[in-house]
Order: C-alpha cells, then structure tokens, then sequence
C-alpha cells in the first residue's frame, strides 16, 4: 500500500456515495468481501447463543427433546396420530430436527436487525450479513440435535437408507426457505415493530400447516396437495422422515414446487431488504 | 488526476420528524379513540404510499444542504459545529452508515470510520475473542488481526484478564481494549467521530500520538471535536457545520475563532451605538468593550506568549462618583479564572468629573492556557454609595493560540497535550554541586 503514490489514485478503491432509488441489485460480491464478518458474526452467535445457561449448548439438544415428548404424549398417545407405522417418537423427532432449525432461524433472524441496531447505526457492512448469521449460527443446534436423532433411530433399530445423501440438499432447502422468511420480516421489523408480535404466530400456524405432528398422508385430496406442496417445509420434513426412517414419502415432483417456493421467497425477500436496507440506520 | 481523496458534492441529508400534536387530547376516551384510531390511519397512510413507521411523519427537516467541500490525499481536517448542526450525519453519511437524500461523495482509497469506540463489543465474550469481533467489523482481515494481535494486547495494557470475558472487566479497560483495536486500523481515508472525549488523558493522548504516527503515511483523516484546543493542535484545516450547512472551510485557526464567537455571542468587539441600548447606571453608560494585541489592533485570536489588552470605555453621565472598572475571565468551561479591578493610581479613590473614559487592562502573555476566555466587564461606583453601576456579562471574547513555538512559551519541548487552565512562564533554576 505504500508506494501508492499521488497519480496512482486511479487505481485505488473508490467509494460511491449517492441516494439511491428503486430497486437495486443485491451485491452479492459485496457480501463476498465481507465473508469474514460473516463468518464472525455466526461465530459470535453460536458462542453467545448459550453463555450464563445452567444447561449451556445442551439445550440445542432439549428444545426439540421437549417438544418431541409432549407431542408423543398428546398427539401420539392420547389422540392417536397415524404416523406411517413407525415410532411416534422418533415420527415426531425426525422432524423437529429441521424445523426447529426453520423455526428458530426465523426468530432469531427477524430480530437480527433491531438487535443490532447499534451496529447498524455506528459502522457500515452489508446488513444481510447479520439475518444470515443468525440462521447460520443454528446449523450448530441442528447438528446437536441430529446426533440426538442417530442414537434415537438406533434405540429403534432403524437403519438409515442410501437417500440419506438427500439430506444435506433438504437441509439447504430449510435453511434457504428461512433465509428468505427471515429477510422479509427482518427487513420489516426495523419499521413496524408489530413483527415482533407477529413472529410467534406465524412459527405457530407454521408448525401446524407443516407435518410435524401428523404425516403428510393424511392430506390425500391431488388439488390440497398440490397446495400444501406451496409450504416448503413440507419437502422438507418429509424428505428427512423418507431419507432417515424409509418412510414412503419420498419427495416426488411436488418437491420441485417446494424448492421454486423457498427459491423464490429468498429472492424477493433479498430484494425487498435490499430496498429497506437504505433507511435502517434512520429509523431502527 | 489530483491526489484527491474525499470529494463532496452538494451533499443533502433530510429526515421525516414527527409533527407536533395538533390539539392535546385531554379526557381518557379521546385518548383511547385516538390510539384505536391509530392502526387505521396508519393503514390508510400506508395505502397512499407513504412509509410512515411507527409515527406520523410528515414534516420535512434538512438535516445537511448541500454541502461540498474536497480533501486532498494526507489532509487532516477537523469539523466542528453546534449539536445538531449536522457533523454526524456528514459522517455517517460518508461512513456508508445512512444515505444521502441528494447530493454525491467520492471517497478515494480504503475507508475506516470510528463513530464508536468499541462497536459491537459482547459483555459475554473474552478479551481475546473481541478483538477479533471488533476488528472485524472494523474491517480488518483475520490476518490482519492476527498480525496485530500481541501489538493491540500490550497497547491495551489488558494483558492478564485477555482471556477473561469482558463483563468482569472495568469500563476503563473495556475503554482501553476498544481504543487499542481502533488505533490500529490502517485505512487510507480515516472518519472519526468525537470517541476520543473519552477515557483517561494519558491513554488518549497514546492514541492520538499512534494515530498519528500511523498517518504519517499519506494518510487522510477527517476529524469531528469538540475540543477545540485538539482541533486547533492536530488540523490544519477546519470545516465548520451551522444547521446544516457549510458556513466555514480554511486554517483551523481562524474558523475556530468564529466558531468560539458564534457559540458565545460575542466577538472580539462590542460597540453600543445607541444608549438606549447600552448598559447603564445611574452616573455611567458603557459605550465599547474590545480586545486588542500587543500591536494594538483588534483582534479575536492572540499569541499565547503575547500580552492581551482589554479596552473598556465607558462614559460618565453624573459627576462626583468614585468608580472601580472590573474584569472577570471565564475559560470555555465556564471556569472564573480571575477577577482584576482596575488600579490605575491616577483615578484610584478620585471621583471622576463628567467625560469619556477608556482604560485598559493587559494580561500578560504566558499566563493563560490554549483555548476560549469570555471578558465579563463590570463597573463598580465605591462612592458616595458603593452601587453596582452594570455588569456586562460575556461582553467579548477571544482565543488564545499556541504556536507551538516552544521557546517563547510554557511548553518547552512537549508538543503534546499540555493540562492545566492556566499555563504561566515561570523561572526555573537549576543548582548543581559536584
């Protein structure tokens, strides 16, 4: 950087500074710059996500442990969910795995914004950095948990299939389709704080809209098939119970509605946040 | 092309604010149809197309109009204003931290902007895991972090609790940790705001001394204060920001001398033409207070090694009174640094005939420090009746300025920061026995 001497400036990095309209592109290489405060800020959540807990990173494990009890006493013992002959348990778990990695990436990533609203108002960096962060930060969780889910699948005798090699291609389709929720609410939230009470019952209606505590079999009518495919969690979750537990649902062509859905909510999302992205620092 | 490397161009910045409540909704249930009200108008709003957010904002406010200055490539330069003048939106705005609402800027080189020490620092983190967080989103590289990593521990002085998280430590060391990642950063162009009021003056003045070694090296700072003796020592060139606009740009001297004056009212000149307006008692009327240098012109700024002559002239309207001319100095804290009556045996204990008078009164160089005196004038009647005559508060003011040539003054070799609100030339003696 030294011998940069006066009449070398053309070659130095220059910086725009302009009001910008509209839509803009998403910057992508921008963010590629930034990879390493990316990389940072996961890393700070990850460390920070269990600091001053009694349980600390265990409860990555509890949370979807928890969850998974009390649906196998409600649903699978006292309502007596069908749950494609297998285990309600292990039903259940194999798909609490993803979507609490859905669930809290969407929780955590709407908030990402106003919580770090010191951040934003004091330095610049491509905020889409910090949404990502968030959900990245949970593949950690979401790796604990899966561990928990091999040792159960092995108190059940449940030998994995080869469509195991699905998974991590499911897993980015959860983590995209949370990318792109994610984005959206909180991109808004920095606005209307309103999404904050919102959040909780979108995860909700979610859950519920998703086959986590019943199988998707129960769905047989083709045209509210074809609906419940917009949710593309619903790929998802099956596709773990199918590639895991050998289930028959594999993910058939309405998988690929799944994938376009997901696909499509990150885009906009990344644009619509790209267009907020401008007035963060002014009204956070 | 020119070694420039900020260019601004009529930058503007405006903000939607809050108007003020037309009428005060008084009883409980026109609170409450007001706030159920409020979703529905909201929603009504947003139908039209404005963003309105969580308040009706609907007036304008130019925080920054058109503002256009140019940094050349190693400047360093100041920019000073009243609160809310703009100085912080200029930076964040040069910062990428806001956009602007019209107007463009060129920043050429890599960018560092400081607004706060310590950004994005975690109480549960250590030390060692901060710096890196901080550096970061500083915009250091991992290596550059590594590289620098022992040299930012040991400027911290933190060295034993580096791996202890960073709610245990004291404000002061979380302090010292923050300025040590900061005074590293290695930018071309470097955009600090006012973080260096803070912390104890030794460790600042360690940062300002590093920054500056590592600016030797062409590089560019722009520089916001409010200290002026700092902005006065370390800028050559000074921007001053008044509501918004560009009302100043040239020698650090000069613009902070009319940013003292602004900020207090007064200058180094007050004439009252017309006696109605004049301070008055009820034998004497003040006509001009003024501040003069050794040369004997008027003048707002003054050597710190030159005497200062304060002019009072006064008129007496009744005669048969004995009066007493007083000054009091006021440093820019508002610290009384003196009072001085007048001794002038000629008129001591006389009681004065009808007239115009003038006396001066001359503070001797080497006695005052760098920075903003106010003058408060006040006229004392002793006799017949010990009587108040006026007291003209804040009746001028003026800047004492460190040249920064050590033989003449109290600072000797040290080209630093020099404490103290009184800076006297005294006689040193040295005796030596073998």
């Amino acid at each position: 950087m030294n011998q940069m001497e006066q009449g070398d400036v053309a070659e130095k990095q220059v910086t725009h500074i302009q009001a910008t309209k509209g839509w803009s592109s998403l910057n992508l290489s921008e963010l590629w710059e930034f990879r390493e405060l990316l990389y940072f800020f996961t890393w700070r959540d990850i460390k920070v996500r269990y600091k001053q807990t009694v349980m600390g990173a265990s409860w990555a494990i509890l949370q979807p442990l928890f969850t998974m009890v009390v649906f196998s006493i409600f649903f699978g013992k006292l309502a007596k969910m069908p749950s494609d002959g297998i285990p309600y348990p292990i039903f259940s778990y194999a798909a609490l795995v993803p979507w609490t990695f859905f669930s809290n990436g969407i929780s955590k990533s709407s908030n990402s914004l106003v919580g770090g609203s010191n951040l934003l108002k004091k330095i610049y960096f491509p905020r889409m950095a910090l949404p990502i962060s968030s959900i990245l930060a949970g593949v950690v969780d979401f790796v604990l948990a899966f561990v928990v889910l091999l040792f159960m699948m092995y108190y059940y005798q449940i030998a994995p299939t080869i469509n195991v090699l699905w998974l991590p291609l499911l897993l980015v389709m959860a983590l995209v389709s949370a990318l792109g929720v994610g984005l959206w609410l909180s991109a808004m939230n920095v606005q209307f704080r309103d999404v904050r009470y919102i959040v909780p019952f979108i995860v909700q209606a979610w859950l519920f809209a998703t086959p986590v505590v019943y199988p998707a079999s129960l769905i047989t009518d083709p045209f509210w098939q074809y609906v419940y495919a917009l949710n593309p969690m619903v790929g998802v979750v099956e596709g773990f119970r199918w590639a895991l537990l050998g289930t028959d649902t594999a993910p058939g062509p309405l998988i690929i509605i799944s994938a376009v859905v997901s696909v499509i909510l990150m885009v906009t999302g990344a644009f619509y946040f790209r267009r907020m992205e401008r007035t963060f620092a002014d009204v956070v | 092309m020119s070694n420039i490397a900020v260019q601004v161009d009529n930058l503007s910045k405006c903000f939607h604010i809050g108007k003020l409540q037309k009428k005060d909704t008084t009883t409980l249930g026109e609170k409450i149809t007001h706030t159920l009200a409020t979703p529905i108008r909201r929603a009504t709003q947003l139908m039209k197309g404005h963003a309105t957010g969580a308040a009706d904002l609907d007036e304008l406010f130019w925080a920054m109009q058109d503002v256009s200055f140019e940094v050349k490539q190693g400047e360093l330069v100041g920019i000073i204003g009243r609160n809310g003048a703009g100085k912080s939106t200029l930076l964040k705005m040069l910062s990428r931290i806001t956009e602007p609402t019209k107007g463009s800027a060129k920043i050429y080189g890599r960018v560092g902007s400081l607004l706060e020490v310590g950004t994005g620092f975690h109480q549960e983190l250590t030390g060692r895991e901060n710096v890196y967080l901080n550096g970061a989103i500083l915009g250091m590289t991992r290596r550059d972090i590594d590289r620098s990593f022992d040299e930012i521990v040991a400027f911290s002085e933190v060295e034993k609790f580096i791996d202890t998280p960073v709610k245990h430590y004291s404000s002061g060391m979380t302090l010292r940790l923050a300025f040590a990642v900061a005074a590293h950063l290695e930018p071309e162009v470097l955009i600090v705001d006012e973080v260096l009021a803070v912390g104890d003056v030794n460790f600042q003045r360690k940062c300002i001394n590093k920054m500056e070694e590592v600016g030797g090296e062409g590089r560019t700072v722009l520089f916001v204060s409010h200290n002026m003796p700092a902005v006065t020592r370390m800028c050559e060139r000074v921007i001053m920001l008044n509501n918004g606009r560009l009302v100043g740009d040239g020698p650090a001297h000069k613009v902070v001398a009319s940013y003292m004056n602004a900020g207090s009212g007064s200058t180094a000149e007050r004439v009252w033409d017309d006696p109605k307006e004049a301070l008055s008692g009820e034998a004497t009327r003040l006509h001009a207070v003024r501040v003069r240098n050794k040369d004997g012109k008027v003048s707002e700024t003054a050597d710190i090694a030159q005497e200062i002559g304060i002019d009072i002239e006064f008129e007496v309207t009744k005669p048969g009174c004995v009066l007493q001319p007083q000054i009091r100095l006021v440093n820019d804290e508002g610290v009384n640094l003196f009072v001085a009556v007048d001794l002038d045996p000629e008129w001591r204990n006389k009681p004065r005939p009808v007239g115009q008078y003038k006396t001066t009164a001359w503070i001797p160089g080497n006695l005052l420090t760098e920075g903003m005196f106010i003058v408060n004038v006040i006229l004392w009647a002793l006799q017949p009746t010990r009587i108040l005559q006026f007291r003209a508060k804040e009746a001028v003011a003026f800047q004492v300025i460190d040249s920064m040539d050590g033989t003449h003054t109290a600072r000797g070799d040290w080209a630093g920061d020099f404490v103290g609100v009184m800076r006297p030339k005294l006689e040193w003696k040295t005796e030596y026995n073998a």
